[in-house]
């Protein structure tokens, strides 16, 4: 057998081909798998009605009575929607509570938190416990019918629902649902011992009451639904270390608003912001969470201020309190938190300027 | 032998060979092994390298104009747009394809995110990434957030490239960018889009 020289590279050029083609495929292959182990999100039905939310053959129209509606105490600020949330454990589950502040939730655990404006629904967020230590994080966008939702895509949708003249609402990404959720010591934001509290903050900004059937720290010890019983969460219902009640309301806001990224626990631990509200060991008489924020911005300046004036907070003065000055601002460049709202959160605002002009007068 | 059963041997040849590039002409290498760390000096040359690859000092480094033209000023290597630069308000561009404009520094950008100034990439504390992790420095160009978390990062910064290095390298660069002398220089603050003021 012979071989011409010419024959020869073409079949180098063929097999050339062959294994640069083997090699993408692979590789595609290989991203496609990955994402799908990572996110989770090939697994997440396509509708809303799928998800297990709804009583079977009801449509959209009732919930699932094993679903179970709860409202944290202290919510968060998404531009005045409305919202309505549900959890569900798997059965003869349990929470494992024995870190009180960071509860592990059982494989197999769903929540569900629906958001309204105007009335209408736009999107309901679902978080779904799929292994020891990985949550799928979605969210479904209503149809205009109000019939169903259905899956947005993993980079979300942007401008869904007006909130305000020229304001809209943007359903956020997986990766942003991520930047808050992956930064606390439990994912579940809303669903903490602080959040169900039966010692409820009534100057919490937006607090909801709770209405029969809602799950609360009660609830959950009296069924027995979290290990180990910890009957204290009871006898002395876990609370807001503060000197007075603004405080502790200032406190409680801080904390669900910035202190899912402002933690001790948090990769921005290190700018030496923290204000998620600990309840242990944070009861010792000698912490003092205020104090600590009477410190200079690790970098960001307030505009116009004088040099090295801007702090966290300075008492008595909220133009020279960073945190404050970056609450009222909803610039892209500028707005506290960054993510997840277009509009100011004006009752939190006041609350927080009575708080830091009277911090300058003790 | 039939082209199927040369199909395999030829590509783990091919990619042989190209792996064999990459390390060649003097690039200091990736970790060998999963697991194993580099040494430091090891971890820093190759974020220099890698910086250096990547052109980082094409923004983060001021621009001056030399004898032959215009050339980064390395006396002030990678410290971001110079703090006593006070930009004047921006050229409007017309409607059409232009779409941005840019500084003679190359450290300060405007187009239709408003006016972004390049960062101080020095370990200075108070301007730079004096306070920044490890674990920060990953997250910001994995995700192309501040931090990780906060605001995105604003163009021309092509954050995407980097994420598509592994985290070692990614610790090699900010290992190298740890590295260098502190540069204090307070870069200004972002201008948002006359619409988002």
């Amino acid at each position: 057998m012979t071989i011409s020289p010419f024959g020869a590279r073409r079949r180098g050029v063929r097999l050339l081909r062959n294994g640069v083609a083997a090699g993408l495929a692979l590789g595609l292959l290989a991203s496609v798998q990955y994402l799908a182990a990572s996110t989770g999100r090939a697994e997440l039905p396509r509708l809303l009605s799928q998800t297990g939310l709804y009583a079977a053959g009801a449509g959209t129209t009732a919930i699932d009575p094993q679903n179970r509606p709860f409202s944290p105490q202290y919510p968060l600020w998404s531009d005045g929607a409305g919202k309505s949330r549900w959890v569900r454990l798997p059965a003869g589950a349990t929470i494992d509570v024995l870190d009180v502040d960071r509860w592990d939730f059982p494989v197999g655990t769903r929540f569900w938190k629906e958001f309204t404006f105007g009335g209408r629904k736009v999107e309901t967020r679902f978080l779904r416990k799929d292994g020891p230590a990985s949550w799928s994080f979605a969210s479904y966008v209503w149809n205009e019918e109000q019939t169903d939702a259905e899956l947005a895509p993993e980079g979300g949708v942007m401008n869904v629902a007006e909130v305000a003249p020229g304001r809209r609402h943007t359903i956020p990404s997986v990766e942003d649902c991520r930047a808050c959720h992956d930064s606390a010591r439990t994912e579940i934001l809303g669903f903490t011992a602080l959040q169900l509290s039966t010692d409820r903050d009534p100057n919490a900004p937006h607090a909801e009451p709770l209405t029969p059937g809602m799950v609360t720290l009660k609830t959950l010890v009296e069924e027995r639904l979290i290990t180990p019983a910890r009957p204290e969460l009871l006898d002395a219902p876990p609370r807001v270390a503060a000197p007075d009640p603004r405080t502790r309301a200032v406190l409680g806001y801080l904390s669900t608003n910035c202190g899912a990224c402002h933690n001790a626990e948090s990769s921005l631990a290190s700018l030496g912001l923290l204000l998620k509200a600990r309840l242990e060991p944070s009861h010792a008489p000698h912490h003092d969470p205020v104090k600590k924020l009477f410190k200079p911005t690790a970098k960001w300046q307030i505009p116009e201020a004088p040099d090295g004036a801007s702090a966290f907070v300075t008492p008595g003065a909220p133009d020279l309190s960073a945190l404050l000055v970056r609450m009222r601002s909803r610039r892209p460049s500028t707005q506290m938190p960054p993510l997840g709202t277009v509009l100011h959160d004006r009752e939190a605002i006041d609350l927080v300027t009575a708080w830091i002009e009277d911090l300058g007068r003790r | 032998m039939t082209r199927r059963r040369l199909a395999i041997p030829f590509l783990v040849l091919t990619l042989t060979l190209i792996s064999g590039m990459l390390v060649r002409a003097g690039a200091p290498a990736a970790p060998a092994a999963p697991g194993a760390p580099p040494s430091a000096a090891d971890s820093i040359a190759r974020g220099k390298y890698l910086v250096a690859f990547g052109g980082c000092n094409d923004c983060h480094t001021p621009w001056k104009l030399g004898p032959k033209g215009p050339e980064p000023d390395m006396t002030r290597a990678l410290s971001g747009h110079p703090a006593g630069l006070a930009m004047p308000p921006a050229p409007s561009v017309p409607p059409g394809p232009w779409g941005w404009t840019g500084a003679a520094t190359m450290t300060a950008f405007a187009g239709p995110w408003g006016v972004s100034f390049t960062a101080n990439l020095t370990p200075d504390k108070e301007t730079g990434l004096g306070d920044w992790t490890e674990e920060m420095f990953i997250a910001t160009m994995k995700t192309g957030r501040h931090e990780g978390k906060g605001r995105p990062l604003l163009p021309p910064m092509p954050y995407f490239n980097l994420a598509s290095l592994s985290d070692d390298d990614i610790k090699a660069v900010f290992a190298y960018l740890r590295s260098l002398p502190p540069v204090h220089n307070r870069v200004p603050q972002p201008i948002d889009p006359p619409e988002a003021q």
